[in-house]
């Protein structure tokens, strides 16, 4: 077992902390009392006992095990990078007590038994895994798969994650049969044509970098067709790492006529800006690419509009190797479960952004585009929580990582606030250790 | 509609003919056991069914009864093909070696009685069939005779004979109408 | 004097309720017909009939052939290989050149939709469509409604279910606008892509639940996977169409009402529908075959004798 995970065991009282609850509309200062992993009070002054564990919450929040949309956990077929149990350790060290696995494995997530193999692989984690089944059979974007059956087998939404559908007759079709199942079409909504081999932001730095450039239109132009026929078809799309203002317009327009969309966006689309790419850091080659302080903006500013509905890490394992090449032959991806939290606040904290906001993105805002709510905090129900201290300031490095992979744009930069503890399916986790 | 020039038969004297040409066809067949009665659409096959009823009545034997629709074998092709005033035929028993009697309410040209006969040859080989109408009102065009006739009529061809009978038509009664 | 009004059966689209229900009423004679020893009327006689199918067909040819023998007609056969029309080999060319040998009928399948329409413009005889591509098959939905009459009794007031690819069937369009015009409700039930978008305008419900199906309806008309006819994948697997639209007896002992259960044919067995279900007792579909025959000896028999003669 990973250093600081325990099993749940004993009592356990969470004194003085703020308690939020935004499933249940709580925000109250209460204790909670744990026995075994399950919650068993909640109240104002919980009496202190000698067999209890006590943990100090003052100037803490307690609230519920945060949910991300998008990572990457590379098994079957890469375990090299990544597996269930790393990544999903990766996430319970981040506040994360439920996923959702993109299917671009090898094989490919197309199939019930497939969906079926991922929860069975997740049964032993401290994490909920809720997967995410591939578009089209083996992502070659020809063939719809089958999309019932994997929903049956706790399928939560579909995509084809890291390849765009190009046919768009193909994207109709699935944005049409997934109605019967009621979950969301996720589109990785990049043109590649567009992209036409760029390997970073098309701008500013691009030009002085001398490195080919993935310009905002080769996203917006997509996201734009996407939308057009998600609203033909009654559909439901939700568009994953949006990184630039272009496609927020998009959005923005389509939302306003009544199209059902929702969107997500990264902890480093969010804090960073092409900037990063100033001494060629493969770490930060990240598809879509991190673009101009424009788009940085323009996003923070969606965030706060509640134009994006949540965080979404596109947590992306790299083994060394897979990184420690040229620039045009890095692979694309960023790590992001255990930064997440402390990045995000620090970002939006600056940006006068309440708390209890930031924790929504983390939370409810996900959890109703999958339509998964969490077990909830109160009496009688498994502890799926966390204890964040959202003024801690550490330094992200090598030490906080618990994933396979260190492949992050973020290694050595300040972080405001933590997740301090996690608890989930009977475990409890030190994030600190 | 024409002009009603004379009523023919009345419900009391017809009546009295089906029963005349019940007898006769009892007379004139050997054994009751293989007679089928079998009318032809519309009206014959109501007299046909009083004639079976009346058999009953004199001999105690209930004989076969059936009923011919011959629109698909008429031979006015181009006046009458299409037309979906048909009903289906109904014989549910075996033809096969039975002395057929037909009974038709009016004989004129005999087209009809050879419909009738073409017809019958589908569902099978009859031993014999006769042929019983109500009224002859002459004109044949083809070579057909009636065995058993309630009465003879002669009319002209501008002339049309209406039978009538109360289960369709409310009352019993022929009549002559001028066209 | 017409005995129907329309002079071709092109579909139902244009055809007056009075026709359709004149062409199932004398349907039933000709039922009648069929069940004696010898199935032959010689009402058409000495008239040639055409059957131009240029689509593959085994049992909608085999069913017009045989109602037109039973009729006493002649047939001629004429079988385009699809190569031919694939080159778009003239609809008028082969066309004229029957016109030209006099024939008294034509029954017409062809790919595309409109064709018949089309082959009326070039000659005067009667057309009847035995399917053109994803547009109507009239004799078809003729033979389902008079199976339906047969087992109901009426048509009017009815619950008819149709559950299949809907967007192109042929078979689903005819029986919407017939069962619609003879005063059926009529619920359609397909994968949400399988549908056509405005399929509503033409006063049917849709449902993508084919268990709400069984439950609202009298009849369920259930239609072929037609995996020719279709782009590739459209539909993932043969087992995820069947476990959320197939009609199993597992499906249907869940619900308390016994329905009718019809099917144009052929049936692929163990996908749109069960072996069980299709040979049990709530499955009219032989009788459907059956009643082919006759409704298409009804209308030939009609249409041949809806000329004006004074």
């Amino acid at each position: 077992m990973s250093k600081g995970l325990e099993k749940n065991k004993g009592f356990i009282l969470l004194k003085g902390g703020r308690f939020y609850e935004p499933f249940l509309s709580i925000d109250a200062q209460n204790d909670i009392l744990i026995k075994d992993g399950i919650i068993i009070k909640i109240d104002k002054n919980i009496k202190e006992e000698k067999k209890y564990k006590i943990i100090e919450c003052k100037n803490n929040i307690i609230t519920n095990g945060f949910l991300d949309l998008h990572v990457h956990f590379r098994e079957p077929g890469f375990e090299f990078k990544e597996t269930i149990e790393t990544g999903s350790l990766s996430a319970f060290y981040g506040g994360f007590t439920r996923v959702c696995t993109m299917p671009n494995t090898e094989p490919v997530i197309d199939s019930p038994e497939l969906i079926k193999f991922i929860i069975e692989q997740s049964k032993d984690t401290p994490v909920y895994i809720h997967p995410i089944g591939a578009i089209t059979k083996g992502q070659k974007g020809l063939e719809i798969s089958e999309i019932g059956e994997m929903v049956e087998a706790g399928a939560v939404a579909i995509s084809d994650d890291g390849i765009p559908v190009k046919n768009s007759q193909v994207l109709r079709f699935a944005l049409e049969y997934a109605k019967k199942f009621n979950i969301p079409v996720i589109n990785h909504a990049e043109d590649n044509c567009l992209v036409n081999d760029g390997l970073m932001h098309e701008g500013e730095m691009s030009t002085k970098l001398g490195l080919p450039g993935n310009p905002d239109i080769a996203e917006s132009a997509m996201v734009y067709r996407d939308l057009s026929i998600s609203e033909y078809v009654g559909g439901r799309l939700h568009v994953p790492h949006v990184s630039s203002f272009k496609s927020l317009e998009v959005i923005k327009m389509f939302r306003k006529k009544g199209v059902n969309v929702t969107a997500e966006v990264t902890p480093h689309h969010l804090s960073l800006t092409d900037n990063i790419l100033k001494y060629y850091d493969t770490n930060a080659k990240v598809a879509p690419p991190i673009r101009s302080s424009k788009d940085k903006k323009a996003l923070i500013d969606a965030v706060k509009s509640g134009l994006i509905d949540c965080i979404a890490t596109d947590h992306a394992p790299h083994a060394v190797e897979d990184k420690d090449r040229d620039f045009k032959h890095a692979s694309c991806g960023m790590i992001g479960l255990e930064s997440a939290f402390g990045i995000v606040n620090k970002t939006l904290a600056a940006e006068k952004v309440d708390i209890a906001d930031i924790i929504n993105l983390f939370t409810v805002n996900p959890s109703r585009v999958i339509n998964i709510v969490p077990n909830l905090i109160k009496e009688g129900n498994i502890a799926e929580l966390n204890i964040i201290d959202p003024s801690c300031k550490w330094t992200f490095d090598e030490k906080s990582i618990k994933s396979k992979s260190n492949n992050s744009a973020l290694l050595g930069q300040e972080m405001l606030g933590r997740v301090l503890f996690s608890m989930n399916k009977g475990y409890i986790l030190d994030c600190k250790v | 509609m024409g002009k009603i020039k004379s009523i023919l038969l009345n419900e009391l004297e017809m009546s009295k003919m089906l029963t005349r040409i019940s007898h006769e066809i009892i007379e004139s067949h050997s054994e009751i056991s293989s007679i089928a009665i079998i009318g032809i659409r519309t009206r014959g096959e109501i007299f046909a069914k009083k004639i079976v009823d009346n058999i009953e009545k004199i001999s105690g034997d209930r004989v076969h009864y059936g009923i011919l629709d011959v629109t698909f074998y008429r031979d006015d092709f181009s006046q009458n093909l299409g037309s979906p005033k048909v009903g289906p035929s109904d014989i549910s028993f075996d033809i096969n070696s039975k002395n057929i009697v037909l009974i038709d309410d009016v004989l004129y040209t005999g087209r009809t009685i050879r419909a009738a006969m073409d017809e019958l040859f589908s569902f099978g080989r009859a031993s014999s069939i006769k042929l019983g109408v109500l009224i002859d009102r002459g004109h044949r065009e083809l070579p057909i005779k009636a065995d058993f006739v309630g009465k003879n009529f002669p009319t002209s061809n501008n002339e049309h004979v209406h039978v009538l009978v109360n289960e369709v038509d409310g009352k019993d009664e022929v009549r002559l109408v001028q066209y | 004097m017409k005995r129907i009004e329309t002079k071709h059966l092109l579909g139902l689209e244009n055809v007056s309720s009075k026709d359709i229900e004149t062409i199932i009423d004398v349907g039933f004679t000709f039922r009648e017909v069929l069940e004696r020893p010898i199935k032959k009327v010689p009402v058409l006689n000495g008239k040639n009939i055409v059957n131009l199918f240029f689509e593959n067909s085994t049992r909608t040819k085999i069913s017009f052939e045989l109602a037109e023998k039973r009729l006493s007609a002649d047939v001629t056969n004429f079988s385009a290989s699809s190569s031919s029309v694939e080159k778009g080999e003239s609809l008028r060319d082969t066309i004229q050149n029957i016109h030209v040998m006099k024939m008294d009928c034509v029954v017409m399948r062809h790919p595309i939709p409109g064709s018949c329409l089309q082959l009326s413009n070039y000659v005067d005889v009667p057309i009847v469509n035995a399917g053109d591509g994803t547009h109507e098959h009239p004799t078809q939905a003729l033979l389902d409604m008079m199976s339906i009459k047969e087992k109901f009794g009426k048509i009017k007031g009815l619950n008819i279910g149709i559950v299949g690819d809907i967007l192109h069937s042929r078979v689903a369009l005819s029986n919407i606008f017939g069962l619609i015009k003879l005063g059926a409700n009529v619920k359609l039930c397909a994968p949400p892509h399988l549908l056509q978008r405005n399929i509503e305008q033409h006063g049917v419900s849709v449902t993508y639940d084919v268990d709400e199906l069984i439950d609202w309806a009298d009849a369920v008309n259930v239609l072929r996977i037609q995996r020719e006819r279709m782009g590739v994948g459209l539909i993932p697997s043969i087992r995820e169409y069947r476990k959320f639209f197939g009609i199993t007896s597992e499906r249907l002992n869940r619900h308390k009402k016994e329905i009718v259960i019809m099917h144009p044919g052929p049936i692929n067995r163990g996908v749109e529908i069960d072996s069980d279900v299709a040979d049990g007792d709530q499955a009219i579909i032989l009788d459907q075959v059956l009643n082919g025959v006759a409704v298409r000896m009804s209308v030939l028999y009609l249409l041949l004798g809806s000329k004006d003669f004074e």
